[in-house]
């Protein structure tokens, strides 16, 4: 098939009205963007991309598992948030070069994530959702008022694995682009490329796929299921660690950092398509894009001024509304067919 | 007298309150082709299905005299027992090429690429569609990627759940002919579920006739072809 005939097979009347819904957002923000010119949206487009990247981490985490099991780990974002923790404790209070605490912290938290699956996930029946789910809310909690408990509830400074001096930037059209953004967005590039390669090229993830496509035939090939989805879980785990530890200079530490991000990596994974990667990284994009023009545009809209900044996260709830409603598998998900 | 390779003895599952399979006997030799005949509903599926681990059994099923009764789908699987199931399934999002590498997936030899040049020689269709994903291909083509891809795991038993369900005439005849050079060339032995009879008992050396969950009659392929009551019931005679 060629690129036009996929594209063109891909845009049904459900992602045609999101799509829409989309341009009329664009639209209502073109007359305050041309009012503040083009310094400024540049600007709030750099913004954007570094939060496009983090929420495309952990959106990949989410998907990852959803992929596999379709189901949605409620506890991705505090798995995340504890790793950080740890990752602090490790830097902060233990002397570790950043990096090195990163990688550690990821390890743990893939080592979490395995034992997560294989002692709260895999006796219940895979076909019954809500247990899982209810269990994913409880570790979520659990993970909280540990992390509460241990680090208390006061935000924690955490150090930026990138130089983060004032003059650490681009300047592009007179808007300035951070090293960190650039940073973030090639670490997000780099993890995406690590995992097409596992999931193409080793036989764990070629296992990976046969789970995600089809449970029963996976088995029927002599693929062991449960271990292959623990090393789903552990490959999230790692994964939204690093995503969270190359936000948490900006917003702070504390338990409830990752929660927010979470609702809108959540947004990106559905826009995008919950069994998409690709998919889920440019719904990650389009997320913080949209926040980010929000934010910063949207006081200017007629009718809207009484929405605060936190229109953002009002505008990622519906979103994810709008798109279950009239797109369950998102722009870039896919809808099986089935033949006889 | 030398250990069968499949013996099933007393073999009963249930679904709920439901006995689908009420005790059953039967037997399949290394390199023989054996057909199960039956109605829908008869339980020829469930068969199958209990000889890999996959419903709840009573009884016991033995693989070359090993008791593999209730043991994990995927380790039996890496016994040497291949199974192609109602519906192909197939990986539908998948290549073509991916579908016969899973087929592969317990082998740990260096011949893996061999045997992939090999299936797509004798299924043309695959090699010219193997970047494809599988749920692409037509019913047909559907069938033969889930025979190879059983194939690429070098079964000692390859089990087959009605391979010729929702396929045309002359791709049906096709097929049965390429089991039967699979039997000849490979010495592949086979258990075949189905309920096109006549082209089954033509390939099989030996026949059972599984009526609600027992077995009602056995013998050789040739005397079943000639039994009144098979002939009236599946044969359409």
């Amino acid at each position: 098939m060629t690129l036009a005939q996929k594209l063109k097979a891909r845009m049904s009347a459900g992602s045609a009205f999101l799509w829409g819904l989309l341009a009329v957002v664009v639209i209502a923000l073109i007359p305050p963007i041309i009012d503040g010119g083009s310094q400024l949206f540049l600007q709030r487009v750099f913004d954007s991309m570094r939060n496009g990247a983090v929420y495309a981490v952990t959106a990949i985490a989410l998907v990852l598992i959803f992929k596999a099991t379709t189901l949605i780990n409620f506890a991705q974002a505090n798995i995340a948030m504890f790793g950080t923790f740890l990752c602090w404790q490790f830097t902060v209070k233990g002397g570790m070069p950043v990096w090195l605490a990163i990688i550690l912290a990821m390890a743990i938290m893939a080592a979490a994530g395995a034992t997560i699956e294989r002692v709260l996930v895999r006796p219940f029946d895979p076909s019954d959702h809500l247990p899982v789910v209810l269990i994913t809310f409880g570790v979520a909690a659990i993970l909280e008022a540990f992390a509460g408990g241990i680090w208390g509830l006061q935000s924690l400074q955490f150090p930026s694995p990138f130089p983060t001096k004032p003059n650490d930037r681009f300047t592009i059209g007179g808007a300035f682009l951070r090293y960190e953004t650039v940073g973030t967005i090639a670490v997000m590039g780099l993890m995406l490329l690590v995992i097409f390669t596992i999931l193409k090229r080793t036989k764990v993830g070629l296992a990976f796929r046969a789970v995600s496509s089809n449970v029963e035939s996976a088995r029927l090939v002599g693929v062991r299921t449960g271990r292959t989805l623990q090393f789903g879980w552990a490959l999230a785990g790692a994964l939204s660690v690093l995503g969270a530890t190359m936000v948490a200079h900006q917003t702070l530490l504390d338990p409830a950092f990752m929660a927010k991000l979470g609702i809108f990596a959540f947004a990106a994974a559905t826009l995008g398509g919950l069994d998409s990667i690709g998919g889920s990284v440019i719904g990650a994009f389009v997320v913080a894009l949209v926040q980010s023009m929000l934010t910063g545009y949207g006081q200017q809209i007629p009718g809207l001024g009484w929405l605060k900044s936190n229109f953002a996260l009002v505008i990622a709830f519906a979103l994810i509304l709008v798109v279950l409603l009239f797109k369950p598998a998102g722009l870039f998900g896919t809808r099986r067919v089935e033949r006889v | 007298m030398t250990t069968p390779l499949l013996e099933v003895a007393d073999l009963s599952a249930r679904y709920g309150a439901i006995q689908v399979l009420r005790g059953i006997n039967f037997e399949v030799n290394t390199g023989e082709v054996v057909v199960i005949l039956g109605a829908n509903g008869a339980g020829k599926t469930t068969t199958l299905r209990a000889v890999c681990g996959m419903v709840e059994t009573g009884g016991s099923v033995r693989l070359d005299g090993e008791d593999i009764t209730g043991k994990d789908t995927a380790e039996i699987v890496r016994k040497g027992v291949a199974h192609v199931p109602q519906g192909r399934g197939t990986f539908p999002e998948l290549s073509v090429i991916d579908n016969l590498l899973l087929g592969a997936y317990v082998r740990k030899d260096g011949e893996v690429n061999a045997d992939i040049e090999h299936w797509t020689t004798v299924f043309p269709r695959l090699g010219e569609r193997k970047n494809q994903p599988a749920g692409s291909l037509s019913g047909g083509e559907q069938q033969m990627l889930a025979v190879a891809r059983a194939m690429m795991s070098r079964p000692r038993l390859l089990l087959l759940d009605e391979p010729s369900l929702g396929l045309a005439p002359l791709v049906i005849e096709d097929l049965f002919r390429r089991f039967a050079d699979l039997n000849a060339t490979s010495g592949t032995t086979m258990l075949i579920v189905e309920q096109n009879a006549e082209l089954a008992l033509e390939i099989a050396g030996r026949g059972y006739v599984l009526e609600a969950g027992e077995i009602v009659l056995a013998g050789a392929a040739e005397d079943l072809r000639t039994n009144d009551a098979v002939r009236e019931a599946y044969l359409g005679a």
